[in-house]
């Protein structure tokens, strides 16, 4: 939590940023409650961005909501907390560790006492009734139900948030149910707001830089979704798997507004099946899944690449392998995602760096399907997935892709395999001129698509397929670097790392380095000309979570050095599912500087 | 499946003919039974005149699923098992085409298995004929799943020991709404069981039994009077269609079993279910922009 320099006209203390952590059981509602923060946030002008764990199982178990609000910018979830809310003793028990020296914890009275405290590290603790308070002010027998907006309101009231706001983002939300319901959590939200916490230190946030369009709040998976659909995806389809899920579940919902259709495939394989099937109809189509789905779909895949079909496949990433950590991040399907399915099966691989980006990453990734006819991968991540940030709203007049179906008479000699220009298919429904009707296919083939199994065509074939990326990398252009140009260190991520490096090394930067971060959203391929970048610092480290292998790299530093032949790429790894925290970066980075 | 991204496309104006529909010539043995097929099916489209640029084929992977290289039609031939899905999504997102399926019994019966029921549960508008030789042919001589038990394959040299799939009680657990049997050397009652497959609004399956003259020949011959055999058909007047129980008991026992229409029924089509939801949904959107919803759902989140 920094404080501002100027001292706040009222009794509260002005604060710049400040990371809230609620802990408690999944069914507690402290995701909700995490989500209206982040709501308010989105529209006080600040900056957010919101962590969250989630049990594996149905049933409930712990679970936590980080919320990290901030007046300027904010890249990460934040390393420790400055404020703990812990709903029951084993909350506290778990979580008091990740509050800083000096943090205020308050907990539920209803579940420990003040014998249960560790008196530690000048850390304040406040008992507070949450569980009596709420059934005092709902009344009835909901005696659990509505602590969490007991809790939102005397958040509220501690940090002086925008009250009047917080109440319209509730009542929108709970509106759509029974009025008893909306009743209810705002009798709860009152109580917390107007209960007495005793003598502890309040809050103001200095007001945030008004921003001049509109700002929303949305997690990743939602900003995939609606991206694929202003970049005109109408048609796809999926089967359900964690952190997926809630893009297919969307999509289903919001396509038939557009007058399209998603469908729930009885497994991966008829999933992808069903996509290329929508694809190969001449439709921009997409199927997604998290890693052992996205394996499923494999040999499909290596298909889409040889048939040529253009085809978006999502994969939200999780902690693998199998079955793995199922609510975890991690950063394991970089080589999947590149190398997987068999024989020589280019495709085109992207990443996004935040949540604003899942939605300009889709609309990427569409352009390049169509215009490269071949698979497109998009590597999120369950962090991305389920994290909460505000941004500007897309502006819709500028990125709208209007759906095109293209059954245009093809003229005679038309080929769709041509060895001299990219492929672009001849969908069902068009006539074709000279009379001969293609046919897509998984056999090696000639120009006019007949099965060859000609030495000379399928070295010509597999070419073609793998320039189409060749010339994609040539178009690229190098992304910029962040902080210095040149000096000591040069810090490379991918994916949902982008905001913890980019913190990291301003901190590097703070101690006195010379230190670059250079995110990289294309993956495969990668745009020409980085090694001349990586020339420019003393060392270069790659930064992924995930396991630094046989020979001490990382999947992105593993290709970096096979491609770049660059000895000084270097790797910071970690397997823990969980999101990078920034003094890790920080560390790891100076370590392999000193070495 | 919405209708505003489709262009219609203008009727036909040359008639289809068989020469229209020919392409490569195929590259099966000399004697296989998959060669009526290709005939038969060419006489029927030829009788059904659908605009030629609207007919599409679709195959998996073995000896029937090379169909597509011969059929001069929009095509594609795809991987082993997965051609049904495949095909679902053409139909489901195209209602302006006529999506034909054709494969052999490892595609339908084995890998694709599961594929098989959901498009059939789900009545996806579409035609699959199942050309069914008891034996994996291209990958030479292994047992299918169809192969009767005692059959000696490279992968059985002393016989099958498991139990084959029944096709018609498959097919009929499975929900298809229409569930024909055939004989690849009866061309016309082959040719009566696609037509009226073809014409049927709904998933349409008919298992054709269809000779392979390297592996198992002689396997069809009990049903083949030129063999020697009877060529037993079903008497719709005895037989109600639209009874399932009947149906399974027609279908007790298969070799060589009863040809014909085991079942047929009217069920909505999830083309249909789906297309219905679509105008719902779309109804209460009269006069809003695609761009606009999505703009209002923007304006939701600030």
């Amino acid at each position: 939590m920094s404080t501002a320099s100027a001292p706040s006209s009222s009794s509260h203390t002005s604060l710049r940023n400040a990371v809230i952590r609620l802990a408690g059981n999944s069914q507690d509602g402290i995701q909700s409650i995490g989500g209206f923060l982040a709501r308010l946030a989105g529209r006080t002008a600040q900056e957010v961005m919101t962590y969250m764990t989630i049990p594996s199982t149905i049933s409930g178990g712990p679970s936590i909501f980080q919320v990290h609000l901030g007046s300027g910018e904010v890249l990460h979830e934040g390393d420790e907390a400055d404020v703990l809310v812990a709903f029951y003793k084993h909350s506290y028990e778990n979580h008091i560790a990740a509050l800083r020296d000096g943090g205020i914890c308050f907990y539920d009275t209803a579940d420990m006492g003040p014998e249960d405290i560790k008196h530690e590290r000048n850390i304040t603790h406040i008992g507070v009734p949450f569980t009596s308070a709420t059934v005092e002010a709902v009344g009835g027998s909901t005696r659990d139900r509505g602590k969490n907006m007991f809790v939102l309101g005397m958040v509220c009231a501690v940090f002086n948030l925008d009250k009047e706001k917080l109440v319209g983002i509730v009542s929108r939300q709970f509106g759509r149910k029974d009025e008893s319901v909306l009743r209810n959590a705002l009798l709860a939200f009152d109580a917390g707001f107007a209960y007495q916490v005793g003598d502890v230190e309040k809050f103001a946030f200095v007001p945030g830089e008004a921003h001049g369009a509109h700002r929303i709040s949305a997690d990743g998976n939602q900003m995939l979704t609606l991206g694929l659909i202003a970049a005109g995806v109408r048609y796809g389809s999926a089967y359900p798997i964690t952190p997926w899920s809630s893009i297919m579940e969307t999509l289903r919902v919001e396509l038939p507004k557009y007058g399209g259709l998603y469908v729930q495939a009885e497994d991966e394989l008829a999933a992808v099946s069903m996509t290329i099937g929508a694809a190969f109809a001449g439709h921009l189509a997409i199927t997604g899944s998290a890693g052992p789905g996205l394996s499923l779909k494999m040999e499909a895949l290596g298909y889409a690449s040889m048939a040529e079909i253009p085809l978006i496949v999502v994969n939200v990433q999780r902690g693998g392998p199998s079955t793995g950590l199922p609510t975890s991040v991690e950063q394991s399907d970089l080589m999947q995602a590149i190398y997987g399915s068999h024989g020589d099966s280019p495709r085109i691989v992207l990443a996004p760096k935040d949540v604003e980006d899942c939605f300009y990453i889709a609309l990427e990734a569409c352009k390049l399907a169509k215009k490269y006819s071949c698979p497109v991968i998009i590597l999120s991540d369950q962090a991305l997935s389920s994290r909460i940030e505000a941004f500007e709203e897309p502006d819709l007049d500028k990125h709208w892709v209007e759906p095109a179906l293209d059954i245009s008479t093809r003229p005679e000699g038309f080929k769709p395999y041509p060895l001299d220009s990219i492929t672009q298919h001849a969908p069902p429904g068009s006539k074709m001129a000279g009379g001969k009707y293609p046919v897509s296919t998984g056999l090696e083939h000639d120009e006019m698509g007949h099965p060859s199994g000609s030495p000379k065509m399928h070295t010509l074939m597999t070419a073609k397929r793998r320039n189409k990326l060749v010339q994609l990398s040539k178009e690229l252009p190098l992304p910029e670097i962040h902080g210095d140009q040149t000096g000591d260190v040069l810090v490379i991520g991918w994916g949902s790392t982008y905001g913890p490096i980019k913190e990291s090394v301003d901190r590097l930067r703070l101690e006195g380095h010379k230190a670059g971060a250079l995110h990289l959203r294309h993956l495969h391929p990668m745009p020409d000309g980085l090694d001349g970048l990586f020339k420019k610092f003393k060392h270069v480290v790659c930064v992924e979570m995930n396991d630094s292998g046989l020979y001490g790299y990382g999947q992105l530093a593993t290709l970096l050095r096979a491609s770049l032949a660059d000895p000084r790429i270097q790797s910071v790894c970690k397997t823990d599912g969980l999101a990078f925290r920034i003094r890790e970066i920080v560390t790891g980075v100076e370590k392999i500087m000193a070495a | 499946m919405s209708t505003d991204l489709v262009t219609p496309a203008a009727p036909a104006t040359d008639k289809l003919t068989k020469k229209a529909l020919t392409a490569d010539h195929p590259t099966w043995c000399p004697g296989c039974g998959d060669f009526a097929v290709l005939n038969i099916f060419y006489r029927v489209l030829e009788k059904l005149q659908y605009p030629h640029e609207n007919i599409v084929c679709v195959a998996g992977i073995g000896c029937s699923s090379r169909f597509p290289y011969f059929m001069n039609t929009h095509g594609i031939h795809f991987i082993h098992g997965r051609a049904v899905p495949l095909a679902t999504g053409i139909s489901l997102s195209r209602p302006d085409l006529h999506v034909f399926v054709f494969g052999g019994d490892g595609d339908g019966f084995s890998i694709g298995g599961n594929h098989l029921n959901h498009a059939a549960r789900k009545n996806i508008k579409l035609t699959y004929v199942i050309m069914d030789n008891f034996v994996y042919g291209l990958t030479k001589k292994q047992t299918s799943p169809t192969s009767p038990v005692g059959f000696k394959s490279k992968t059985d040299p002393t016989g099958s020991i498991d139990r084959p799939i029944n096709p018609m009680r498959q097919l009929l657990a499975s929900g298809a709404t229409f569930i024909a049997r055939t004989h690849a050397a009866q061309v016309k009652h082959m040719e009566a069981m696609f037509e009226r497959a073809i014409l049927h609004d709904g998933f349409s399956v008919v298992e054709c039994l269809s000779e392979c003259v390297m592996f198992y020949a002689g396997a069809f011959d009990d049903s083949w009077p030129k063999k020697g055999g009877t060529f037993d058909t079903i008497d719709e007047t005895q037989h109600d269609v639209t009874d399932d129980q009947a149906a399974f008991k027609l279908a007790e026992n298969l070799a060589p079993g009863k040809f014909g229409v085991y079942y047929q029924v009217n069920r909505p089509t999830k083309n249909a279910l789906e297309q219905k939801w679509i105008d719902d949904t779309q109804s209460k959107l009269v006069g809003v922009s695609q761009k606009d919803i999505l703009k209002k759902r923007f304006e939701a989140m600030r």
